[in-house]
């Protein structure tokens, strides 16, 4: 079953054609991999998805209903999560209120929702959320105190708060030394089949084998799809990546 | 009796603080022009008591204009992602007090006197006192609500936050038109409480100093906008004396607890 289509996504800035006529469909329970070098177009497909930017042309189907034309926050409760290529936490907030909010989306559709927003209901889901991330023991800190390693994890305990049916991952190991991005790639591996991910790493090697399926991109345009050690040997991937040192 | 002046002015620039504080502590929206939402609310009253108007329907009308208003600039200047509303709100505080010192209807540079007060003296400062912690009370149920969460979340970054289902734009709107609506019901109180109000009283410089009397007490916590209201508010009175060079003594207060304490004095919130 198709959760995502994106029928000729096209986006300009300027005379730059970021993402030029992108189609693209995601397999409900899959774990994609979006690579390609920098430029490629990758975040700037993420934010068409997510709402953040306005397509020039195309569609984007998520359940079978067009959201083109929807504004981010409804896209995130129709359950599109995403986390940031560069951290977005709730700094002076605290671990747990950086949850909450993703919590209170229900009583947000009022103009003045006054109920509390920590009641106990909702704590103890945002604890069982952090504590799947294993952030459990920095609940009560403020989010600017903690480590990028662990505000990485705290951007997907909060998007997983939300209960995505899709969650757009935009470099989550980037800037993390080995020990913590294995840590995070496990939490990510433990939601494998209960929720639809797509990933966008620069860490190829260590990103590509626990994909299910792999794309690729250059210059605003996907060059290859199909199996992750396929398309990693593909000629074009293989040409794309050289002026970044072959990397891939 | 000049200690219960004293208090009731203090009371009534609480008011002011608190409500901005919903816009700029809570919610990130830096307004430059409280003031003339303060002075909307105070000529609602001034016009309306002078000509017959008993002072409790002449005060809700307030709280309503100065919330409409609120609204209407909130909706044309919230709308873009900048820190438009700063500049909007300088702009819109310039354009009240033009429009209340050349319609002759508001009584020009004389403004308008011989304001009623609906109660004796004492009784009315009672009142200011208890709409104060009423104030405070709405301001610590805000934020500890959905929506005070929505506004922190936002203030923190508006991507994180629309990306996890809150309405950016409509809570900012939300923000602005409680906390101008506020400032109005503190207009009201001002208008009858000192019997004489002019286009001079709601100025750009008010504005500031209200701003600076949150950021000097610390942002988006409830106590830091009251302490900033009664330490420059009673500083202001202490030093009355050099009236020409209080805000040059703001500025520098201002810049003091910047470098030494950015959070303000009372700032970081409890957890």
């Amino acid at each position: 079953m198709t959760i995502l289509e994106v029928r000729d996504l096209t986006k300009r800035f300027g005379g730059l054609v970021a993402v030029a006529g992108v189609h693209l469909h995601v397999q409900a329970g899959e774990l994609l991999g979006l690579f390609g070098p920098n430029g490629a177009g990758k975040t700037t497909l993420f934010n068409l998805i997510a709402g953040s930017l306005k397509p020039d042309r195309g569609e984007v189907v998520f359940n079978g209903q067009t959201i083109t034309h929807l504004p981010p926050h409804l896209r995130a409760r129709k359950g599109i999560g995403r986390t940031f290529q560069v951290v977005q936490v709730f700094g002076e907030l605290t671990v747990l209120e950086n949850v909450l909010v993703a919590l209170a989306h229900p009583a947000l559709t009022r103009w003045l929702p006054l109920g509390r927003y920590d009641p106990p209901g909702r704590r103890q889901r945002a604890m069982e959320v952090l504590e799947k991330v294993g952030l459990a023991d920095r609940a009560s800190e403020l989010a600017r105190n903690l480590p990028l390693g662990l505000l990485k994890r705290l951007e997907v305990a909060r998007s997983l708060a939300l209960r995505p049916k899709l969650l757009l991952l935009d470099e989550p190991l980037g800037g993390l030394n080995l020990r913590e991005s294995e840590q995070l790639l496990e939490v990510l591996l433990g939601l494998r089949g209960q929720i639809t991910m797509v990933l966008v790493e620069h860490n190829v090697r260590m990103a590509l084998p626990v994909c299910d399926r792999a794309v690729a991109m250059d210059a605003g345009r996907i060059i290859a799809e199909g199996r992750p050690e396929e398309v990693r040997r593909n000629p074009r991937v293989v040409e794309a990546y050289l002026g970044e040192g072959g990397d891939a | 009796m000049y200690a219960v002046t004293v208090l009731t002015q203090l009371c009534i620039y609480a008011i002011l603080t608190l409500s901005l504080n919903l816009v700029t502590g809570l919610a990130g929206q830096v307004s430059l022009g409280h003031a003339a939402f303060f002075g909307l609310g105070a000529y609602t009253v001034g016009v309306l008591t002078t000509r017959g108007f008993p002072f409790l329907t002449a005060w809700l009308l307030a709280a309503v204009v100065a919330a409409g208003w609120g609204l209407l600039l909130g909706s044309i200047s919230l709308r873009l992602r900048e820190d438009f509303l700063a500049i909007a709100s300088i702009a819109f505080n310039f354009v009240v007090v033009a429009a209340l010192l050349y319609l002759p209807y508001f009584g020009g540079a004389y403004g308008i006197s011989g304001i009623p007060k609906p109660m004796g003296s004492v009784a009315f400062s009672v009142l200011v006192l208890a709409t104060t912690l009423g104030v405070a009370w709405c301001h610590e149920r805000l934020r500890r609500s959905d929506l005070g969460l929505a506004w922190m979340s936002l203030r923190e970054s508006e991507a994180a936050a629309e990306a996890l289902g809150v309405d950016v734009r409509r809570f900012k709107v939300t923000a602005f038109v409680l906390g101008t609506g506020l400032a109005g019901v503190a207009g009201g109180l001002y208008a009858a409480y000192i019997g004489v109000i002019r286009p001079e009283d709601f100025g750009f410089p008010l504005s500031v100093t209200l701003l600076a009397m949150v950021a000097v007490g610390g942002m988006g916590t409830m106590w830091g906008p009251l302490a900033g209201a009664f330490l420059l508010g009673g500083f202001a009175q202490a030093f009355a004396f050099v009236h020409n060079y209080q805000l040059v003594l703001y500025g520098l207060l201002l810049a003091v607890v910047m470098r030494y304490r950015p959070q303000g004095l009372l700032g970081r919130r409890p957890t």
